[in-house]
C-alpha cells in the first residue's frame, strides 16, 4: 500500500486511490512501424529491481495521470511528476542519482529503447 | 511405579490443581459444552486449559493420517487444537481453543474425525502410512487417473478436511477501523511495554497492540524480577504509567497481522469473542498507517523431533509451564523433560514447585545445563545428561518414554513411566511481521534461529527503516536483555521521526546465568528410519522428518519446493512450530547449512483473521452503492424483474401479475413491433468532448470519421484498443462546430471516459480538448415503434416529421413542454426516438409519455426484449459478440473502419498478420432446423481432434434467443469463414450429448432493407 504525492492536486495518496498504469516513458508505434517495434511497445515491458519509471492516475482524486520514479525493492520514492513529458526531470534524475550513484537516465533509456 | 501399571490409558488425567492459576477468578465459575458433554472450567480460563482441566487431551485428528492429537501448546503457535465453535450463524470451524477465551454458554466440537473423536475410521491411513509419502497428492494426481477418480478421491472427501464450512448467514457484525500514529508497537510483553514507555516519554503517538487478553507475555510466568518487583507487579505499574500518557494508546486482543509497504499495518481486534454480544461489532479491522513500527512478538518454543513426538500429552515445555501456572491445570501428575536448553527447567521447577512429580529430566547436551539445572537438582530432581528420548510409549496418551543416549542410534537404556512430555528444542524469534514487507533474516548460531537482520530492515518511502525489532524477537533471551533492548530501540525510533526521548536508565531485571544451547534437530542424532519416520515435524499436516528426507532424494533443493511437495508448514498454523525444524532437517540431507537453504516466505495475515472482518461494513446492501436512474422507483412500483448492469439496476422486464418472466418478454416485444414501446436508456454513457481539436481526438479515438460529421447529425461508431479488439460502441452527435456528444455502453461510461483522458492526458497532452462525462445530468427514454411519432406529435411542440427530424439526425426543442434533444436513432429495427431531458425532468416525463400512449398501449419494455429486437436485426451488443479478442472485421463492420485515415488507435494493431488473417471465425446469423433456441456458448465442432485430444472446433454462439417475431429460435456466432458458408449447415453439440444442427444465414433476420426504421 504505497503512498504517492500527487503533483496535481498535491493529496498524498494511498494506493487505494490511485490506478496502476505500468511502465512510464513508452513512446507510441502505430502505421509504418515494423512488427518488432510495434510488438515492443504494445507487450514488451522493463521489470527491474531497482529504479523504476511507473504511470499512476490519481482516479478516486483528482483524476489525473503522473508519473513516479520508485525504488521497486526498497519501495523508496525519488519523486513524482507530470505524465506530460517524454523523459524524467533533472531533479528526478539527480534525486536518483543522489540515492544511487551511478544512475544514469542514459543508460536506462539505451537499455528501455534498445 | 512400574510401566506395566500404567498402561491402561484411562487412568492417566489432566487436571485441575488445588491451587495456583494467576488469571483465573476461581470465585466464578463458567459453564460450556465440549461435544455435547457439559463441562465447567473458571473466569479466566482458555478454552484449552479448561479442557485440559476437565481431563479432555485428545482435540482432534491430524488432517492425512488422522493420527489422535492433543494440545501441543498454551498460544497462537497450537497446531492441533482447532474446534468447531458455536452454531448457527455464529458457527465457526478451526478455532484454535489456545486462544479462544472461555465464556458461559461457549459450546465446541471436535472436528475431523468421522465418525467420532474416539473412534476414526480415517485412522486406517494411519496404517497406510507408507501408501501416503510425502508428494502423495501430486504422484497420485497424475497417474493412474482412474484411482484418483474413483479410489482416493472419494475417500479423501469423506474423511479429510479440517473443520466444515459454515451454512448459516453470519449474524455478527464487522467494521474496519483507521488509525495514523508515529510509532506502532507489535507485542505486549515487557519489551513492548518498556518501548511503548520509552517511545511515549518522547511525545510520539504510540500504538501498542498485543494479541492476547493479558499483558506481559512469558515474564510473569518464568518468575521475572523487575527493579525488585514482580514482573505483575511492573507490568501493572507500566500500564498505569502509560495509561496517564495522552498520547500512547494500548489495546489488547488486538492482533498485529500484517506490515506492507509505507508503514501500512493490518490489525485484527476481537471486541465480543470471550463476551458475545448483539450490541457491538465482533471484529474490528484496524487499518493502521504508522511512520515506524517496532515488532516486539516474542518468541516460540520449537518442538524436539523424536520418535512419537505426536502422542497426545507430548506438549511444548513452555505451555506445560503456562497451564500450571497461569490456569492451575497440569497435563498430567508425572513429566518428563526433554530438552537442548537452559529454558525448559524452569518447567520442572514450576511443577515440581505445584507439587507433581518430575520423574527425569533428559538434557540432550553432555555437558548439562547451568543455574537452573543446579536449582532442580536442589529440588530433587533427577537429571540425565546427554540423554534422549528414543521412543514415546502411547496411543491415545503417553504412558511412558523410552530413553537413549542422543549420540547413539537410539539404543534403550530405561523406560520411564509418565503421562506428560515436556519438550523443548530452544526458542525461535516470531519474525513474521519483520519479514512481511521485506526485512532479511541472519542465522544465530548461539540461538540455533533466525533473528532479524538490522542492516536489512524495511524501508519506507524514504529508504529508510520504517520496522525496528526488540526483545526475544530480536533474539534477546533475557529479561535485562530484552527490556535494555526495547529501551534502545524506541530511542532509536524516536530519533528517526525527529523527537528526543529523555535519558532515562532502562528497567533493570535479574536474570540466571544460562548454559549454552545444543542444536538438536533429530533425537537420538543417529535416528533410523524406523525412528525417523515416527518424528513429526508438522503436527496438522502430519509431515515427518522422514518426508522432508524423501522430498530431498527426490531433488526437491529448494525450501520453497520442499514445503509444497510435502505440505510442511502450508496448514492453519503456516508452520509456526515446524518451519525450523523442517528446514535443519533439509538443510542436513543435503548437507548444506541451514542459512544456505532459507526459509520459506512468511505472509500475512500472522494468524488467520476472519473474513467477516476483511468485508467489514460492506455486506449486503452496503456491498456496494447502487445506481439509479431517474426512473427507478417506478421501474420498482411496476413489476421490474431487475438485472445488475455495472453498478446499475436495469429492469429485465416488467412482470404483470400472474405472468412469467419469459411471457413478459416476448410480450414487450410484440407490443413494440406492433404499437409503441418505451425504454429507459438512461444508463448508457454519455460523455460531452468539446475544444479546438475535439473532432481530431474523435478521429484518433474512433475507428471511422467523426470530424467530417455535419452539427444536428449523428453517426454510429467504433472504438478499438490500441491492440486492435473492439472496445466499444455508440452514437456519436455533433453538437456544434466544436462539440460532441459520444455515447457509450452502459457498462462503458467510466472506463471509456477514462480512456479518452488517459490518452488527452499522456499522449496528446497538447491538443486542446476538454471531456466530461454527463452519464447521469440526462434521462434518456427510447420511444419506440410503428406509432412513435403518433406519440411525440401527440404531446406537439416540436416536429418530428422525417422530413425535419430524418434518420440519424438530432434536434433540441420541447415536447409536451419538456426541455428535450431528441434523436432519430433506432437499436431496435423500429421508428425509434431516443429522447434526453434534464435528469430532474425525467420522471415527469416519462409519465406524461406513458399517459399519452395509453391509446397505443404504450409498454415499458426492459433489456431483454432490448437484446432479442437488436438480435432480430443483427446489431452486435459489446460483451456478447464481444469479448476481448474479437476486431471489428470479425463482425462485418468493415465498412466502420475508416480508410482515409492514417491512424487511428487498433489500426497498426489490425495490420498484424493475425488480425488480417482471411481465415477467422466471423459473425453469422444461426438458424435451427428444429427451430428450438441454441444454448450460449455453444461451439460448433469440426472434424477431427486437436492436440489435447478434444474435439476441433469451428464457430461459437455469441447471442441466442427465442423471437416472438419470428416464432422460432435464431441466433448470432462466430463461424470460421462464416459469411462464405451461408446455407450451410453445422452441429453444436449440447452439454446432454445431443446435437443441434443449425444453418449458417444473414445475420439480420428482421427488415434486412431497413423499411421500418426509415419512415
Ligand atoms: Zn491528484
Amino acid at each position: 500500500m504505497l503512498i504517492l504525492h500527487c503533483p496535481y492536486c498535491g493529496v498524498d495518496a494511498e494506493e487505494t486511490e490511485l490506478h496502476a498504469g505500468g511502465q512510464a516513458h513508452l513512446t507510441r508505434e502505430t502505421v509504418g512501424s515494423d512488427d518488432e517495434a510495434f510488438e515492443d511497445y504494445l507487450f514488451m515491458r522493463e521489470n527491474p529491481k531497482g529504479v523504476h519509471f511507473e504511470r499512476w492516475r490519481h482516479a478516486s482524486g483528482c483524476g489525473k495521470w503522473f508519473h513516479a520514479a520508485r525504488c521497486t525493492t526498497t519501495l523508496e520514492v525519488f519523486g513524482t511528476y507530470s505524465a506530460q513529458t517524454t523523459a524524467p526531470p533533472r531533479e528526478i534524475c539527480d534525486a536518483i542519482s543522489g540515492k544511487r550513484p551511478g544512475w544514469s537516465w542514459k543508460t536506462f533509456s539505451a537499455r528501455m529503447f534498445s | 511405579m512400574e510401566l506395566e501399571n500404567l498402561q491402561r490409558e484411562d487412568v492417566l488425567m489432566s487436571t485441575r490443581l488445588a491451587a495456583g492459576g494467576r488469571l483465573l477468578n476461581r470465585g466464578k465459575s463458567v459453564r460450556f459444552e465440549f461435544n455435547g458433554k457439559h463441562l465447567r472450567g473458571f473466569d479466566g480460563d482458555t478454552l484449552a486449559s479448561a479442557l485440559l482441566a476437565n481431563d479432555q487431551m485428545l482435540m482432534g485428528r491430524s488432517f492425512k493420517y488422522h493420527r489422535p492429537r492433543g494440545l501441543v501448546a498454551s498460544g497462537a503457535e497450537e497446531p492441533n487444537g482447532l474446534v468447531n465453535l458455536g452454531k448457527g450463524g455464529r458457527f465457526e470451524p478451526n478455532a484454535r481453543v489456545t486462544t479462544t477465551e472461555l465464556f458461559d454458554g461457549l459450546t465446541a466440537t471436535s472436528q475431523n474425525h468421522w465418525p467420532s473423536l474416539d473412534f476414526d475410521v480415517g485412522v486406517v491411513n494411519n496404517y497406510a502410512a507408507r501408501f501416503l509419502p510425502a508428494g502423495f497428492y501430486y504422484k497420485t494426481f497424475i497417474q493412474p487417473r482412474a484411482a484418483w477418480k474413483h479410489v482416493f478421491e472419494p475417500f479423501i472427501r469423506q474423511s479429510a478436511g479440517l473443520g466444515k464450512a459454515p451454512k448459516d448467514r453470519d449474524v455478527d457484525t464487522y467494521e474496519h477501523f483507521y488509525a495514523f500514529v508515529d510509532v506502532l508497537i507489535v507485542g505486549g510483553g515487557i519489551a513492548g511495554l518498556q518501548a511503548a514507555k520509552t517511545a511515549g516519554a518522547s511525545g510520539a503517538k504510540v500504538l501498542l497492540i498485543e494479541q492476547t487478553g493479558h499483558w506481559g507475555g512469558r515474564a510473569p510466568v518464568d518468575g521475572a524480577v523487575i527493579d525488585g518487583k514482580s514482573a505483575d507487579d511492573w507490568i501493572n505499574n507500566t500500564l498505569d504509567l502509560l495509561d496517564k500518557m495522552e498520547n500512547v494508546q494500548v489495546r489488547s486482543r488486538l492482533m498485529g497481522a500484517g506490515i506492507y509497504d509505507h508503514g501500512y499495518a493490518l490489525a485484527h481486534e476481537r471486541l465480543t469473542d470471550h463476551a458475545p454480544s448483539d450490541d457491538m461489532p465482533r471484529h474490528r479491522l484496524w487499518r493502521i498507517r504508522a511512520k515506524q513500527i517496532i515488532t516486539a512478538t516474542g518468541a516460540i518454543e520449537r518442538p524436539l523431533s523424536f520418535a512419537g513426538n505426536d502422542i497426545p500429552g507430548v506438549m511444548l515445555a513452555s505451555a506445560v509451564r503456562d497451564y500450571v501456572v497461569n490456569y492451575g491445570v497440569s497435563a498430567g501428575d508425572r513429566t518428563v523433560v526433554v530438552t537442548n536448553n537452559d529454558d525448559a527447567y524452569r518447567t520442572a521447577i514450576a511443577l515440581k514447585g505445584a507439587g507433581l512429580d518430575v520423574p527425569l529430566i533428559l538434557d540432550a547436551r553432555a555437558s548439562g545445563g547451568g543455574a537452573l539445572a543446579e536449582e532442580a537438582a536442589a529440588l530433587g530432581i533427577r537429571i540425565a545428561n546427554g540423554k534422549a528420548i528414543a521412543s514415546v510409549k502411547g496411543g491415545k496418551r503417553v504412558t511412558g518414554v523410552q530413553v537413549c543416549a542422543q549420540a547413539g542410534e537410539g539404543a534403550v537404556l530405561e523406560e520411564i513411566a509418565c503421562d506428560a512430555i515436556a519438550m523443548s528444542g530452544g526458542w525461535s524469534p516470531v519474525v513474521h511481521l519483520w519479514s512481511h514487507c521485506g526485512g532479511k533474516l541472519i542465522w544465530d548460531d548461539a540461538h540455533a534461529h533466525f533473528r532479524p537482520d538490522a542492516d536489512r530492515a524495511p524501508t519506507g518511502a524514504d529508504g529508510e527503516p520504517f520496522v525496528s525489532v526488540t526483545g526475544g524477537a530480536d533474539g534477546a533471551m533475557s529479561f535485562s536483555g530484552a527490556l535494555a533492548n526495547a529501551d534502545e530501540t524506541a530511542r532509536h525510533v524516536s530519533k528517526r521521526i525527529g523527537r528526543k526521548a529523555k535519558k532515562a536508565t532502562p528497567p533493570n531485571a535479574d536474570d540466571v546465568e544460562m548454559a549454552p544451547l545444543a542444536p538438536v534437530w533429530k533425537m537420538p542424532q543417529g535416528a533410523g528410519i524406523k525412528l525417523r519416520s515416527k518424528m513429526w515435524l508438522d503436527y496438522q499436516n502430519d509431515v515427518k522428518v522422514s518426508d522432508v528426507q524423501l522430498a530431498a532424494q527426490e531433488g526437491f533443493e529448494s525450501v520453497e519446493h520442499t514445503k509444497r511437495y510435502t505440505t510442511l508448514g502450508m496448514a492453519t498454523d503456516q508452520g509456526k512450530l515446524s518451519n525450523i525444524n523442517g528446514l535443519a532437517v533439509l538443510a542436513d540431507s543435503l548437507n548444506e547449512e541451514i542459512p544456505q537453504v532459507g526459509t520459506t516466505t512468511f505472509r500475512p495475515p500472522y494468524t488467520p483473521i476472519s473474513m467477516g472482518s476483511i468485508a467489514g461494513e460492506a455486506t449486503g446492501e452496503r456491498f456496494q452503492p447502487l445506481r439509479r436512474t431517474p426512473l427507478h422507483d417506478w421501474h420498482a412500483g411496476n413489476g421490474a424483474y431487475w438485472e445488475p448492469v455495472g453498478h446499475w439496476r436495469r429492469p429485465y422486464c416488467f412482470q404483470r401479475s400472474g405472468e412469467s418472466v419469459e411471457d413478459a418478454v416476448q410480450r414487450e416485444v410484440k407490443a413494440t413491433r406492433d404499437s409503441l414501446g418505451l425504454l429507459d436508456a438512461s444508463t448508457l454513457g454519455k460523455i460531452i468532448v468539446k475544444g479546438p481539436d475535439a473532432g481530431k481526438f474523435l478521429d484518433m479515438l474512433y475507428t471511422n470519421m467523426m470530424s467530417t460529421l455535419k452539427p444536428g447529425r449523428c453517426r454510429y461508431g467504433l472504438m478499438c484498443s490500441e491492440n486492435g479488439f473492439l472496445m466499444d460502441d455508440g452514437v456519436v452527435a455533433r453538437i456544434d462546430e466544436d462539440t460532441w456528444l459520444c455515447h457509450t455502453t452502459t457498462g462503458g461510461a467510466d472506463h471509456i471516459h477514462a480512456h479518452m483522458e488517459e490518452w488527452l492526458q499522456t499522449e496528446w497532452w497538447d491538443w486542446q480538448v476538454f471531456t466530461a462525462n454527463v452519464t447521469e445530468q440526462y434521462a434518456q427514454i427510447a420511444v419506440v415503434g410503428p406509432n412513435a411519432r403518433n406519440l411525440l406529435e401527440k404531446l406537439g411542440g416540436m416536429d418530428v416529421s422525417a422530413d425535419a427530424l430524418p434518420f440519424m439526425a438530432w434536434a433540441d426543442g420541447q415536447i409536451g413542454g419538456f426541455d428535450v434533444r431528441a434523436y432519430r436513432i433506432s437499436f431496435s429495427g423500429e421508428l425509434s426516438y431516443e429522447i434526453a431531458v434534464p435528469a430532474s425532468q425525467g420522471r415527469a416525463f416519462w409519465d406524461a409519455l406513458l399517459e399519452a400512449g395509453a391509446e397505443w398501449q404504450v409498454t415499458p419494455y426492459g433489456t431483454e426484449a432490448l437484446h432479442i429486437m437488436r438480435a432480430e436485426k443483427g446489431f452486435i451488443m459489446i460483451g456478447d459478440e464481444t469479448d476481448g479478442t474479437v476486431i471489428p472485421q470479425d463482425l462485418g463492420l468493415d465498412w466502420a473502419l475508416s480508410k482515409k485515415k492514417n491512424d487511428y488507435l487498433g489500426k497498426r494493431a489490425q495490420q498484424r498478420s493475425h488480425m488480417a488473417d482471411p481465415d477467422r471465425w466471423k459473425l453469422v446469423g444461426l438458424e435451427t432446423l428444429d427451430g428450438s433456441v441454441l444454448p450460449d456458448g455453444a461451439y460448433a465442432t469440426a472434424d477431427g481432434t486437436n492436440a489435447n485430444g478434444q474435439r476441433n472446433t469451428q464457430g461459437r454462439v455469441t447471442s441466442t434467443y427465442h423471437s416472438p417475431t419470428l416464432g422460432r429460435g435464431i441466433a448470432m456466432g462466430l463461424v470460421l469463414n462464416g459469411p462464405d458458408r451461408i446455407g450451410e449447415v453445422i452441429d453444436f453439440p449440447k452439454t446432454d450429448g445431443s446435437i443441434v444442427k443449425a444453418k449458417i444465414v444473414n445475420p439480420v433476420f428482421y427488415d434486412p432493407e431497413g423499411e421500418k426504421q426509415n419512415v
